[in-house]
């Protein structure tokens, strides 16, 4: 896959001597959803703001398209939008001036048909005449996703674009950054909502205290992380666990009535065979089974416990 | 290469705020000059004369000029800055493919045209009050290009280092307004005392109204080469300000 981003051995450090950023290394690719997700104060932003050129870099290497964003910034920087998580506006501004204005600071001649087709992609075309300040939540962020674009970048970075918009609005969100997708560009997203990188992201970076603790594919970080309980309705009420089955770590449920086991569904053995003929042994009497995935929520609060 | 797309881009975005506030921008200042003529230039001015061939009203309107651009250009250009920094969208022009030069360009460009525009609107005004002959026409417009460039310089510096509105208004009020009030815009230094006289040698806006007035009438309290020099050394400072600002990010980048 083509690299389209390349981080190596960044660091920042703001003037408090406050690290936001330890030795990141990264390599973002061609035309995938790539989520950073991470805590409040993780250094998502940062991150982004070191990439656009908005917070100045302590020390390391970041090329955009093969151009270096200090040495080379005018050309690296073209390729880059940004939506970020606030949503700033000069409020008495016309939709469409403001997102021609966007277009023309990026250094690109007008094109009145580009800029339709966009508006009206993100169903602004018909308030594009409206001054900002009269729009809802929702179209103002919509607005901000078209100031990025108005420029044709090949790299969006969309910093917590959900935070603090409600469900609806959150998945009309979500079919627009797939639908950005499909036509080409490239997109990192920051999220503190681990159902939206789940859903949105073919790649997870985790990031906790400035480091990047894990990037994987999505499904992979899945498969590799994830756990899964089994666990067994018995008909009686269990108060103890049978010293035979002490080597299987098993965990009665609140209500006694239940046994629970973790185990690895990737692990050739899993155990379960073993489990059920012990338990047989010992004469429990068995209603019922049924098995539980964990989900990237608890791989996440699991990473970031073992950081 | 020069981004003259980019510097475009932030000058009509500045230039349509004018007039999207043209009473603000224009008809205000206006006003007000209108004021100190009838009331310096035509009430009192009668009974004053500090130069025999000059009528006070006419000694005034380089002064008035100056009063009003001076403030204008520091509005300007200090909102210019300031208002992107306060509503949170200068992540947009730190993230776009443009040099601190020529973002200084385009605001500065866009602060010191208004002034101009306005200068000359003040200029027209005043011959309604007065007859104006202006002896050096190429020299004044210049001084006065000069004079809005500097002052918009100097108010994007302060629209950079200011942290809220209070700050932005200070400048201008408590050190722009009493420099120009006591640079000789409204009467000769010879009338002050000694010390007084000392004093405003080292007001920079004296040579400023002097090098103004020299283009007015050919006559001024310093010569016109000194006012020049004043001016350019004024503009040079302000621009190695604000190169300083940008090569540290000091209150612009984290």
């Amino acid at each position: 896959m083509q690299t389209i981003i390349e981080i190596k051995n960044l660091r920042k450090i703001y003037k408090d001597n406050k690290v936001a950023l330890d030795d990141v290394n990264l390599n973002i690719f061609k035309g995938e959803i790539i989520a950073l997700l991470g805590p409040n104060g993780a250094g998502k932003t940062t991150l982004i703001s070191n990439i656009c050129g908005i917070s100045s870099i302590t020390s390391g290497d970041i090329k955009v398209n093969g151009f270096d964003v200090v040495d080379n910034y005018r050309e690296a920087r073209k390729c880059i939008g940004i939506v970020p998580q606030e949503l700033s506006f000069e409020p008495f501004e016309k939709v469409i001036n403001t997102v021609n204005f966007s277009r023309q600071l990026f250094g690109k001649k007008p094109d009145g048909k580009y800029i339709e087709n966009l508006l009206k992609k993100l169903s602004l075309w018909d308030k594009k005449d409206q001054i900002i300040r009269s729009l809802s939540g929702g179209m103002k962020r919509r607005v901000l996703i078209a100031k990025a674009l108005s420029h044709e970048p090949d790299v969006l970075f969309l910093d917590e674009p959900t935070a603090g918009v409600d469900v609806e609005l959150r998945k009309d969100m979500w079919n627009t950054i797939k639908n950005l997708q499909n036509s080409g560009v490239t997109i990192i997203l920051t999220t503190h909502y681990i159902e939206e990188a789940e859903l949105m992201a073919n790649r997870i970076a985790v990031i906790n205290n400035g480091k990047i603790l894990l990037i994987d594919k999505k499904d992979n970080l899945i498969d590799r992380m994830s756990k899964k309980t089994l666990i067994i309705h018995t008909n009686s009420k269990i108060n103890k666990i049978d010293k035979a089955l002490g080597k299987f770590k098993l965990r009665i449920s609140n209500d006694k009535k239940n046994l629970e086991y973790d185990y690895s569904p990737n692990k050739k053995k899993t155990g379960i065979t073993t489990l059920l003929n012990e338990i047989k042994k010992t004469g429990i009497e068995l209603i019922d089974v049924q098995t539980k995935q964990s989900n990237l929520e608890q791989i996440f609060v699991e990473i970031l416990k073992n950081d | 290469m020069i981004n003259f797309r980019s510097i475009k881009a932030i000058y009509i975005f500045e230039m349509s705020r004018t007039f999207r506030t043209l009473i603000q921008s224009l008809i205000s200042p206006i006003l007000s000059t209108v004021l100190y003529f009838i009331v310096f230039g035509t009430a009192i001015g009668n009974n004053i004369n500090f130069t025999n061939e000059i009528p006070y009203g006419a000694f005034i309107v380089p002064g008035l000029v100056i009063l009003t651009i001076s403030m204008q250009s520091v509005n300007n250009a200090s909102f210019g800055i300031f208002f992107p920094k306060f509503l949170g969208t200068t992540y947009e022009i730190l993230s776009a493919p443009i040099s601190y030069v020529e973002i200084v360009i385009g605001y500065v460009g866009a602060s010191a045209t208004k002034s101009f525009c306005l200068g000359l609107l003040i200029l027209m005004t005043s011959t309604f009050f007065v007859d104006l002959d202006i002896k050096f026409p190429i020299l004044m417009l210049c001084m006065l290009l000069l004079s809005c460039v500097s002052f918009s310089l100097l108010g994007f510096i302060i629209g950079i280092v200011s942290d809220n509105f209070e700050q932005i208004n200070f400048v201008p009020m408590i050190i722009i307004t009493p420099l120009v009030f006591l640079g000789g815009s409204f009467y000769t230094i010879d009338v002050l005392p000694d010390f007084w006289q000392t004093i405003t040698l080292f007001n920079p806006i004296f040579y400023l109204v002097s090098g103004f007035r020299y283009s007015f009438f050919g006559t001024g309290e310093v010569n016109i080469i000194i006012s020049i020099f004043s001016i350019s050394l004024f503009i040079l400072l302000c621009i190695l300000i604000i190169w300083r600002i940008f090569k540290t990010g000091y209150k612009i980048k984290t």
